[in-house]
Formats: C-alpha cells, structure tokens, sequence
C-alpha cells in the first residue's frame, strides 16, 4: 500500500507537502495518476539526484562510505514506494518500449532545481535519466526483463563481470571489489555510459580521474 | 563557578587573541581539538596532517587580566600523505581525530589518527643540557684523546626550552576503511580504534597486534546497509564502550562477555515519529557523534537536527532532546542536493555534565543548559569577538518579520561550518574551530 498514513515531507517551504489523506489508494497503475503530479515529479528528481550522487560515488577511487551507504539506502526507500503504487513498472515498460534521448539526461539537471522547468520536463514520457543507466546496462547484462531489484543491484557495488584471470586474482586478493569497480575497469566494460552524455562541467575531472585510472591499471596489468 | 548555571546567556569573553593561520590555504583547515585531561594543554589537528598543542599560561599576579591564555607551545608534522600501491589510492594526512593520555610523568602523551594509522606521540621537555664531556668538545667534534689530560664531571647547564615531539609507536596496517574515531580505555593500557564497519582493540605497547572486537561487514557488500560512525569507551568501566551507527542506533557492548562483540550488551534507539517522516529520515537519524558524560551515566548523541542525550538504564527513548537547528528541516532537498546534510557535527560535555555543545553553520555554536533547559546561539567570528567584549547571543528568524539583529534562514553561509569544539575538564573554558581558525573562550568570573 502506497498510504501508510504518513504525510510524506520533503519539499521546500512553500510547496505543498502531499498529505496521505487526500490521495485514494493505489492498488493499480492507473491509481499512480491520482497522486499529486508536483509529489511525484519531487520524488522523480530526488531519484535523479541520488543516482547521480551514487554515480559519482563510484567514480571515486575511495569513496566515503558512510555517504554511499546513506545514499543507496535514500534510492532503495523511494524505488520501494513507486514499486508500491506502480510508478516502477511503468518506467521499465516505457523504456522497454521507447529510446532514450540523451537530452533526458540534460533535463535531469534541471529537475535537480525545483523550477518550471521541472514541470515542463515532467509532462514528456518517462524514463527520466535512472532509466538511462538501464540502458547502458541492458546492453551489458543482456536481460530481457529488468525488475526492480535488477536495477537498484546495477547501482549497488558490484555485478557480475567474467572471472578475472587467476593471476590477476591473486595479485587483487586483498583489495576488497566493493570498494570500487576495479573489475569493471580491468575489463573493459565502463558502466558509465550515461556520463558521456551528462553536460556538467564538473563531471569533466571526475573522468579525467577515471582515465588515469585506466592508464595506471593498464601498466600494473601489464606488469 | 556555582552562579554559573544563572548565568544563560553565558558571558563568555575571547582572549586577546584568535589563534588563526596567517593564510587560509586547504592544509590549514582544523579537522580535530581536544583539550587534555587537566585542561592544561590543547591539541589541534588540521587537514595537512599537522597538531600543534597549545599551553595555557600559569596565571600570574602581575598580570591578572591574561588570567591563563593559551600559547604555541609545540607543533609538529604527525601525519604526512602516503600512497596505497596496491589500490592505486592516496591516503590522506588529515587528522581525523586526537586523544591525550593521563599524564604519568613529565613527558606527555597523545593519539593522532588519519584514515588509515594511528599515532602515539610523545611531548617532552628539554630545558637544561650537559655541558663538559671528557670525549668532545662544545661543537660535538670528537677530542683527541692525546690533549685530554684530566677528567672533569660534565654539568647540566639550563638552555632554552625545548619542546619536542617523537612518535613513540605507529599502529598500521588494521584498517581496511576509513578511521572514524579513537578512544582510551580507562585502564590507561588500551584503546580502539574504529573505522565504518569494525572496532579494533589495541594495547599502547604493541603495534604489530591488533584484536577486532566489532565488525559488521556483511558477507555480501551489496547488502550493506548501516554503518560504524563512531565509538567511544566508557570512562570508568574498562570493559564497557559505545558505538553509534548510520541508522540512529548506540549499542553498548560488554567486552567480557565474549570477544567478538557482535551482540550488545544494551541498544539504544528512539522510534520514528511518523508525523515527520521524509526521504530524509534516515539520513538525519545518523549519528554523527558519541559522548559518554563525565559521570559514565548518560551518553550523548548529534544526528543531523538533534542532540540526544541518553540514559544508560533506558533504552527505548532519550532522556533529552535539544533542537540545534530545526529552522533547516524544511530545506532538507537543498541541503542533500548540496552536500551539507552528510555533515558530521560532534557535541561535548562540560566539566560537571550540566550544560551541552555543539556546532552549526554560519560559524554559530550552541549551547544546552541541561537544567535550566535554556540554550543559547553564539558566534565564532572576528567581528563579534572584541577581546574581553562579551559574546553576544545570535538568533536566527525563521519566518516572518525579521527583527534587527536576526539573521535569516536564508542568509546562513553553509559554508561556515562547526564541527569540532571542546570543552575544559573543568573551567568554562571551551575552544571552537571555525574552518582555519581557532576560537578559545574564557567565562567571565565575577
């Protein structure tokens, strides 16, 4: 049940926060409409943030770990609810069905500030940029249907890579793989597709990051 | 110091000086205080890897408005950056926490921590040296032993005091995350040291060994959940410590009971109120910081909006709760889209446990009179702080008419944040780090 008779709060003074009494119960998809479009676009935006947050996360070579661990457990909490009133189902259909243009991804940008624009991009179709990542990742998992938890386990730490050569392995005993994607590095298969399309600036060294990163495995590898 | 309590808000007064970097580089930021146990000393760590101890003068009666300030008294490098070869990472040098030993002889002790290696640093004194060897002459130079033609007893003779800092032990090598906390057992013979997901128990004598007591790495990473944010031991009992986690819990463990301690002695966690229930909760909910109280009887909490303090005996709800900046919980969207909501503030303990602190933005502190149940808002800037003016109580308006000497929500510098004070163990004396500078308030007497 999407109601748990909590008034969920997050917006800023000013906007309305969604009471739970006003909304009828959301046993079907078609229930998800009722809910309060600026309720749900907040919630979307809050979704885009927090993956991109995660994203960038990963993209360190030493992450904080603490703030990942909130973060992940911020992106869990708002995919159980719309798996409840049946938003979820509806964006991993849509984007079955459609593309995704890469201009979704610059209009999470402006989805991040709650502005009219936020509106103007919420009446085009989903999938909003966390379906982009699905793509991405579509293509490397090769799996047809994609549920819930399949997504949510793409943006947790790890997912399943080729076994490394044993050489390789020993070498990398020690280093605990969830701290970051080293297996994804040393294969060849970068996750971060969806970031070549992000404009922001400051992604720009974070990339550069991850290049030098590259080049370093690349030596040790050949070594 | 028995009319204090009447005295809310309190008259604090700055020194004559603020102790400040001349230039404001990322090195300079102070990242830890911590007074000793006496009081006597002060230790500030920085980002660069950097302590310097401060020393409060003696108090002279020639001079009676100086009334015992703080110096430089020794400082020195206890960090410096290294690489990890084999992840390819940079360790930092930031200092993330100190911890003084009682003091047992002349010399004094103290623990530093970064990320990865802990510390044990020795002060010592140098004020004389031995003048007149047999062997060498006043340069050190070795003597021909053919010139030497009596012998004479070398003299100690006074020299200018020297104060010198040598790392006694280096305790590496035990932590796969990153160190959040240290703290020293009251049997003065060991500590733990804790990093996200375990607690290590060390002995000070012995670097090579360390014993986990605490860990909750689950098997599988990708179900981690909940985080080690900070642990402490309790200050009487040596077999009894404290940690906090990312989801608002303090589990009180008994290290006699086995020696793994993965199941506590005693878990403290306050329900949610469904009324104020967000996206959010949880973040907010973490603690940020642990304090046990002088006494050993309540331990206090800082998540992101409270300060929680607990009693030992009851586990279900906090004894108090003090709001120290409710007027942020509306802009909670902008402060996790910013990064300020994963700010850790830490909160302290006066000397008798009656009157709390903790930081804030805008280079604001707080302060909790826990009896009198008022609080008072103060603020850590050149501006306000006139040598021997009094502090003037801040107020922020939270909507509405904004009064003349209120600051708006929205006005706020986020950027100015407090996140590491210290209270003497005993005087009103507390020091409060505002980026790079450090702040030491004296309570007015009389």
């Amino acid at each position: 049940m999407f109601l748990k008779g909590i008034k969920r709060k997050f917006s800023e003074p000013g906007e309305e926060p969604v009471s739970s009494g006003e909304q009828a119960p959301a046993t079907s998809p078609a229930a998800s409409r009722t809910l309060s479009s600026s309720y749900s676009l907040q919630r979307q935006s809050l979704l885009d943030m927090s993956l991109i947050k995660l994203q960038l996360c990963h993209m360190l070579v030493e992450p904080n770990l603490c703030r990942s661990v909130l973060i992940a457990n911020t992106v869990r909490q708002i995919q159980e609810e719309m798996t409840q009133d049946g938003t979820w189902q509806m964006m991993t259909q849509a984007l079955a069905a459609a593309q995704c243009p890469a201009d979704r991804l610059v209009a999470t940008e402006v989805l991040c500030r709650q502005t009219d624009a936020a509106t103007q991009a919420g009446q085009s179709p989903k999938p909003m940029s966390s379906a982009s990542y699905l793509e991405a990742d579509e293509d490397h998992l090769s799996a047809d249907s994609r549920t819930g938890e399949k997504v949510f386990g793409t943006f947790e730490i790890k997912h399943p890579v080729p076994p490394p050569d044993p050489g390789l392995e020993e070498l990398f005993s020690d280093v605990d793989p969830s701290y970051y994607d080293l297996d994804t590095v040393l294969t060849g298969t970068p996750k971060m597709g969806p970031y070549d399309l992000l404009e922001s600036g400051g992604l720009q060294s974070c990339l550069m990051d991850l290049n030098e990163l590259d080049h370093i495995i690349e030596i040790l590898v050949k070594s | 110091m028995k009319c204090f309590s009447r005295y809310l808000p309190y008259i604090f007064r700055p020194p004559s000086t603020i102790l400040s970097s001349t230039c404001h580089t990322e090195a300079d930021i102070i990242s830890t205080v911590e007074f000793n146990s006496t009081g006597e000393l002060l230790a500030t760590g920085d980002k660069g890897g950097r302590v310097v101890v401060f020393q409060r003068e003696q108090e002279s009666k020639t001079q009676p408005h100086r009334r015992g300030e703080y110096n430089v008294y020794s400082t020195f490098q206890s960090h410096e950056p290294e690489f990890d070869y084999l992840k390819s990472l940079e360790i930092e040098e930031k200092i993330n926490k100190i911890k003084w030993l009682p003091q047992q002889n002349a010399a004094y002790f103290l623990l530093s921590t970064n990320d990865k290696t802990v510390k044990l640093w020795k002060i010592s004194e140098r004020d004389k040296r031995p003048e007149g060897y047999n062997l060498k002459d006043e340069d050190g130079r070795i003597r021909d032993p053919s010139t030497i033609t009596s012998l004479r007893v070398p003299v100690l003779q006074p020299m200018d005091l020297m104060v010198e800092a040598t790392a006694r032990r280096v305790f590496s090598n035990a932590h796969t995350y990153h160190i959040n906390s240290i703290s020293v057992n009251s049997d003065l013979q060991t500590y733990i040291s804790t990093d996200d997901l375990r607690v290590n128990l060390w002995n000070l004598e012995i670097t090579d060994r360390s014993f986990n007591i605490v860990d909750i790495k689950p098997a599988n990473m990708e179900e981690l959940t909940e985080v080690i944010t900070s642990a402490e031991f309790h200050p009487q009992h040596c077999h009894t410590f404290a940690y906090s986690s990312s989801k608002g819990s303090i589990r009180l463990c008994d290290m006699r009971q086995a020696a793994l301690c993965d199941r506590h002695s005693k878990y403290f966690e306050e329900p949610e109120d469904p009324s104020t229930r967000s996206f959010f909760s949880e973040i907010i909910s973490s603690i940020s910081d642990v304090k046990f109280s002088h006494n050993g009887r309540y331990l206090m909490t800082r998540d992101y909006l409270t300060v929680k303090v607990w009693d030992l005996q009851m586990e279900n709800k906090p004894l108090e709760t003090y709001q120290v900046h409710d007027y942020l919980r509306g802009k909670l969207c902008s402060l996790y889209e910013n990064d300020c909501i994963f700010d850790k503030f830490e909160c302290v303990w006066n000397g008798s446990d009656s009157v709390i602190m903790t930081g804030s933005y805008n280079n604001f502190f707080r302060m909790f009179d826990r009896n009198t149940k008022r609080d008072v808002t103060l603020e850590a800037s050149r501006e306000n702080s006139k040598p021997r003016a009094i502090l003037k109580p801040r107020k922020v308006c939270v909507g509405g008419k904004r009064r003349k000497d209120e600051i708006s929500v929205d006005s706020l510098d986020f950027s100015k944040k407090i996140l590491h004070t210290t209270w003497h163990p005993q005087e009103n004396i507390i020091a409060v780090a505002a980026t790079n500078n450090l702040y030491i308030f004296q309570d007015k007497v009389n």
